[in-house]
């Protein structure tokens, strides 16, 4: 009779992905005062795949951690909503957010996984704010654990005490075979997350939510990189027709500057 | 004499916290932010919106298919029955709560919302005055299937005048038999049982109040025959019917309340159904102005987008403070209800204003999209055709200013 593993499930809180992202007057960010923000997209779908091990009768606890501002509560009560058991917020002051890194993140995570004893880490691939899409790679070697990213099929082999993971690369779809425990990390296509249903966001109120602090963790979460500066992206010219392949050639190489 | 009299109705406060306030203290100031489970519900409700509904209203229009399969998903998800106690598998909601679901679904379609709404609108009565052995078998089954069910109490000859119904419940024994016909009625075609209200004065001058009983009546009742699904000018997803019951058996113990209480029951149920409508119009509105808003971002003319020509955006700015005024008034009211305070006097004035602001605010977005408004390949013609009832049923706008003109009377009475 194969035992269950225990589950560590990252989100963070995002500018919903709907929204129109506006760069601050001073370029100094993007405008978050009452913008609307949401759980990470892929982090909706690595709560889904827990959840799922879960109710397949693989997983004993489903444990949701976030480091963020004191809002990342919100994010928290979504995955609990969604069917996480407990969940542990990494508070950081109002705007901290902006300079937490994946390194640091991936330390706090670190952290947490140890104090919580899991067999596996689930995150989303990246977030859609940063897109770094390094925080679970660098988890992953912070714990000297096997990682499967951008898992589109995820296959929890209790009795072996491992995973197959199929993953998306560039070429196709490839399934690597990964001992417990590991740190797995979503992309789009594994799964399409539930909503959570009203009785069961009513429910997630009781659940545990347990709050601690970086230097509770002990890690150091100082950003070793500066922003200089934001600011969008310069806004479309318009196209020109050319006469023959020769010009295009010369616009592309003197006014585009591409080749 | 006079002159005082006059400044101590000046100062009074507003008619219906004056004559109705209830004994239940108010809580300390007023808030107009939502909790962060409150939160949380509407968030739930706007996305199954925009992720279920909306991408097949037209559909739904078009056809006039019930949105079984819609029904269902909101249904596993608890945004259907939300009023039903928690005895008997339902969340206990109360009318705030189910006001901000209304909204964001009534923002997908109307036609699905009502469609969903009609079974609170049934259950209503037997929220409020059925027995436990009641609510266990009528409201428990609504738990655990995704069942509909109808609230019938308009006939053909009574809408308005509803102490001039005529289907008739008469006793025999232990058992009455209903004979009459009711007519647009919600779901219908789809009910596992009826509300009905049936007249059980045998003498004609019996008043209102007495006049009536409140029935719960099982579908496949034999005697039971429905009309064709009617083809109506919106909210074409729902379901709306003649029913007609031809010596229709209905054990005593299905009776609401006392013989005689159905009217009270029957207008009780309106208290909380009100809002609830009101809020459904709320959402409509809304969409009127996201969609004139969007489109009017993106529509050029004479060198700019139409939004920077103020007699479009003049339209918007009116629609938003429909909108907003609109709303709060069913906040208003749905918060009384909750509170056990008597909202009569806010849920009629919440129903008409809404309605009457979703039927200009869905006017206005035609109107801002020009001859694009009027065509079945913009979304706005469908708002236009589906706004109209909401002056009509659960209350006309008449009727509303009745109520609202009685309650005027009896605070300035002489």
């Amino acid at each position: 009779m194969s035992s269950k593993i225990r589950v560590l499930v990252g989100v963070k809180r995002v500018i919903d992905y709907n929204v129109k992202i506006a760069v601050r007057a001073d370029k100094s960010w993007v405008e978050t005062a009452n913008v609307k923000h949401s759980v990470n997209p892929f982090d909706e779908i690595a709560i889904e795949e827990a959840v799922r091990a879960k109710e397949a009768g693989h997983v004993a606890e489903v444990v949701a951690v976030s480091a963020g501002p004191p809002k990342a509560q919100e994010t928290l009560r979504t995955a609990l909503a969604m069917g996480a058991d407990r969940a542990i917020h990494i508070e950081i002051p109002d705007g901290a957010e902006k300079t937490l890194e994946p390194l640091a993140v991936a330390k706090l995570l670190k952290k947490v996984a140890e104090n919580e004893k899991v067999d596996l880490i689930v995150l989303g691939k990246q977030a859609i704010d940063d897109d770094a899409n390094q925080t679970g790679q660098m988890l992953a070697g912070l714990l000297n654990w096997p990682q499967g990213t951008f898992a589109s099929k995820l296959d929890i082999l209790t009795a072996d005490k491992s995973l197959a993971v199929t993953r998306e690369i560039d070429g196709g779809l490839q399934t690597v075979s990964a001992a417990l425990p590991a740190v797995v990390t979503a992309d789009l296509r594994l799964n399409v997350p539930r909503f959570a249903s009203l009785p069961n966001i009513m429910k997630a109120k009781k659940k545990p939510l347990a709050k601690t602090t970086p230097a509770d963790l002990g890690v150091d979460i100082a950003p070793r990189i500066e922003i200089i500066k934001v600011e969008e992206p310069p806004k479309r010219q318009g196209g020109g027709r050319v006469a023959d392949v020769d010009e295009l050639i010369s616009k592309l190489r003197t006014e585009a500057k591409v080749i | 004499m006079m002159l005082r009299t006059a400044a101590a109705r000046l100062a009074s406060t507003p008619a219906a916290t004056r004559a109705f306030a209830s004994a239940s203290a108010a809580p300390a100031g007023v808030s107009f932010v939502l909790s962060e489970t409150q939160r949380e519900f509407q968030e739930l409700a706007r996305k199954f919106a925009a992720e279920e509904i909306i991408p097949k209203a037209a559909h739904h229009d078009r056809t006039g298919e019930f949105p079984k399969e819609i029904i269902k998903k909101a249904w596993e998800l608890g945004l259907v029955n939300i009023h039903i106690p928690e005895a008997y598998g339902g969340l206990g909601l109360g009318v705030f709560d189910g006001a901000l679901i209304s909204e964001e679904l009534a923002f997908g379609c109307t036609g699905v919302q009502t469609a969903i709404e009609a079974n609170g609108l049934a259950q209503a009565p037997v929220i409020l005055a059925g027995n436990d052995a009641q609510k266990k078998k009528y409201l428990g089954r609504m738990t655990e299937e995704p069942l509909m069910a109808s609230y019938g109490v308009t006939e053909p000859g009574a809408g308005s005048d509803v102490a001039g119904l005529k289907t008739r419940a008469v006793k025999k024994g232990d058992k009455y038999v209903i004979n009459g016909g009711k007519q647009w009625i919600t779901s219908a075609g789809h009910a596992n049982w009826f509300f009905v209200l049936a007249r059980t004065a045998e003498d004609p001058k019996t008043p209102a109040g007495k006049a009536f009983t409140g029935f719960i009546v099982d579908a496949d009742s034999p005697g039971i025959t429905l009309g064709r699904k009617e083809i109506n000018m919106g909210q074409r997803a729902s379901d709306t019917r003649a029913v007609t019951f031809e010596d229709v058996v209905v054990p005593a113990e299905n009776v609401l309340g006392k013989e005689g209480e159905g009217f009270k029951i029957a207008m009780g149920a309106f208290d909380i159904t009100r809002p609830l409508v009101a809020a459904a119009a709320v959402g409509l509105a809304r969409r009127c102005l996201h969609e004139a808003a969007t489109y009017a971002t993106q529509r050029k003319t004479m060198g700019t987008a139409i939004i920077n020509h103020q007699a479009v955006s003049f339209m918007l700015a009116d629609m938003a403070m429909g909108i907003e005024a609109s709303r709060l008034l069913v906040w208003r009211s749905a918060e009384m209800r909750d509170r056990g305070e008597r909202n009569t006097y806010y849920a009629s004035a919440a129903k008409c204003m809404a309605a009457d602001v979703a039927n200009k605010c869905a006017a206005d977005a035609v109107q801002v999209f020009g001859g694009a408004g009027f065509n079945t390949e913009y979304p706005v013609e469908k708002l236009y055709r589906d706004a109209k009832i909401f002056q009509i049923y659960e209350g006309t706008s008449q009727i509303q200013r009745v109520i609202l003109s009685k309650f005027i009377a009896d605070q300035y009475k002489a």
